[in-house]
């Protein structure tokens, strides 16, 4: 009896959950007529011509092309320093070490709207503006406090032993740490590059004012689409779905360890 | 124990150098501008605190402020509740209970709205909720309803509440449910032989092993949804009016769509204070967790 009302509930939840991207699908397969013109639970006509439309336009396949360059420019960038600062954190203390990991996590805390406004300048002044390299600098705002914070929770979990073990060996830092160390953690390493990638795919604030019309992001394209006049649903419906699959295709690779990641509440 | 070493603060620095880059150099030119009137470049007039004063007392940041209270407290009372609710559902393995596989595929079914990108998550609720092509929108017009949230301020709070607790609920039930994962068998058995009822045993045995995850959900979506824009931007644009205008809403018009350097800038620290207040509690009682070895981190 019990088990059964908890079964309901979860069952009610998950219809919640699933309706919406449900109903994104269907209009992704429609025509655009078929859409305004009338109310159907299952699509009665499916027609790919909206992914075709993507696939085949430039403004559209270029703007994830754009995407997909600063996400994965952000995400080397972040795993990349966040590596060495997140194993000195889990290994040593040092002189204000606490004080520096608390301000780092300000960092993922603080809204991207305080940063806009010097952003902007900051990037016009130098030159990067409208270059994938400004949105993955910007983006390092939170990515990579976020890098440094699950690694160093993944890290911790690493018995100190195989450090110790490693000095008796006589095995010097660099070796210890690239040979010896990160394989043990490549699950670690693994959710940070999730986490990175997945944090700059969505974001929209900076990406939106750090790019003009050279590199114009996804998720820019995806909203002046909306705010045109003349808007093509199937077809925005079309790019949604396509936006969620390069995070689907991440997870798929981290699904053992995201809950993990999930659980130590660092995300 | 962690060997004291100050050569790690070489491990430390190509982080900070990133961090100066994207985070210090900023906030240090806001803090800048805030203090300052700029006509130009080159001629600048120090104002002190006026600019606070005036952000402070802008009816339209206050009109902001308060809809954002209003939004994160309705966030927070639905999501948590509902969130402990998803979790207890959850199948748990536990001593003593039939036909039990764990709760594998439901937790990746649970978390796929937290994968989905904030800004299709708007373009989603939007097609969802639109009474021309929504599912959610028309049948609530067939049924009778006269639903349109690009209109009426309520319905567009409404569909906005209805999609935050979508894309956010899952975290806390997540968090909720490793929470309840770590309490051990006994405490059940124990609270049988006393002939607890459903509601003693969540209030005297779950609670009390919650606190630290619930505090750390708590934070998090207030954090969250107090800097939230994204998906309002994409759903309501703001609107109809100003009705779902929030703080980062607001913010980001004065300082990219005016250009008001100062207010903006004022504006900006403001509200950076106010998060760093929050992510304090955040780190206080995470630390505290850590020191008391329960379920939160390292």
């Amino acid at each position: 009896m019990e088990r059964n009302r908890a079964g309901w509930m979860l069952w009610l939840y998950c219809l919640y959950l699933a309706l919406p991207v449900y109903w994104l699908v269907t209009l992704a397969v429609q025509s655009n007529q078929d859409i305004v013109g009338g109310f159907e639970w299952v699509p009665s006509r499916v027609t790919f011509d909206n992914f075709a439309e993507i696939l085949t336009n430039p403004v559209w396949y270029s703007a994830f092309g754009h995407s997909i360059t600063y996400v994965l420019l952000n995400t080397l960038i972040s795993v990349t320093v966040a590596l060495p600062a997140a194993y000195a954190f889990s290994r040593y203390r040092f002189m204000g070490d606490r004080h520096l990991f608390f301000w780092l996590l300000t960092n993922r805390m603080s809204p991207p709207a305080v940063f806009l406004l010097p952003f902007f300048q900051l990037y016009s002044a130098i030159g990067l503006f409208d270059t994938p390299l400004a949105v993955a600098l910007a983006h390092c705002l939170f990515t990579v406090p976020l890098a440094v914070w699950i690694l160093e929770g993944f890290m911790s979990g690493v018995p100190r032993s195989i450090d110790e073990m490693a000095r008796i060996d006589g095995h010097r830092l660099p070796y210890f740490f690239f040979r010896m160390f990160l394989p043990n953690i490549r699950s670690g390493i693994g959710v940070t590059v999730f986490f990175c990638f997945m944090f700059s795919w969505v974001e929209l604030l900076l990406a939106r004012t750090l790019t003009g019309s050279e590199i114009k992001p996804i998720a820019v394209v995806m909203t002046r689409t909306v705010s045109a006049s003349g808007l093509d649903w199937g077809v925005l419906a079309a790019a949604g779905v396509l936006t969620i699959v390069p995070g689907i295709i991440v997870v798929w690779f981290v699904r053992r360890d995201l809950a993990r990641g999930f659980a130590l509440g660092r995300v | 124990m962690r060997s004291h070493d100050q050569r790690a603060w070489f491990g430390v620095l190509p982080v900070l150098v990133v961090v100066a880059f994207s985070a210090v150099i900023p906030l240090m030119t806001v803090v800048n501008y805030s203090v300052q009137d700029i006509f130009d470049l080159s001629s600048r007039l120090f104002v002190g605190l006026d600019w606070y004063r005036e952000t402070l007392r802008d009816p339209r940041f206050q009109a902001a402020l308060g809809r954002q209270l209003l939004f994160s407290a309705l966030v927070l009372a639905i999501e948590i509740p509902l969130g402990i609710l998803i979790a207890r559902s959850l199948p748990r393995r536990r001593a003593g209970a039939r036909g039990n596989q764990g709760a594998g595929l439901w937790l990746v079914v649970i978390a796929i709205p937290l994968l989905i990108p904030w800004n299709v998550v708007g373009t989603i609720w939007q097609m969802f909720a639109r009474p021309d092509i929504g599912l959610l929108g028309r049948a609530l017009n067939l049924g009778g309803l006269d639903f349109n949230f690009t209109a009426e301020p309520l319905h567009a709070w409404i569909v906005l509440l209805l999609m935050d607790v979508w894309h956010w609920t899952s975290l806390v039930a997540l968090l909720a449910y490793a929470g309840l994962a770590s309490i051990p068998a006994a405490y059940y058995q124990a609270a049988e032989l006393d002939a607890a009822g459903r509601w003693q045993v969540f209030r005297h045995v779950e609670l009390p092993r919650l606190r630290f995850v619930l505090i750390i959900a708590t934070l998090l979506r207030l954090m969250d949804s107090f800097m939230i824009y994204t998906e309002p931007f994409v759903l309501t644009g703001g609107g109809p009016g100003n009705s779902t205008t929030f703080l980062s809403q607001y913010l980001t018009s004065m300082a990219v769509g005016q250009f008001d350097l100062g207010p903006a800038a004022a504006f900006s620290v403001l509200y950076f204070l106010v998060i760093l207040l929050m992510c304090w509690l955040f780190h206080v009682s995470v630390m505290r967790d850590d020191d008391t070895g329960g379920s939160g981190g390292t």
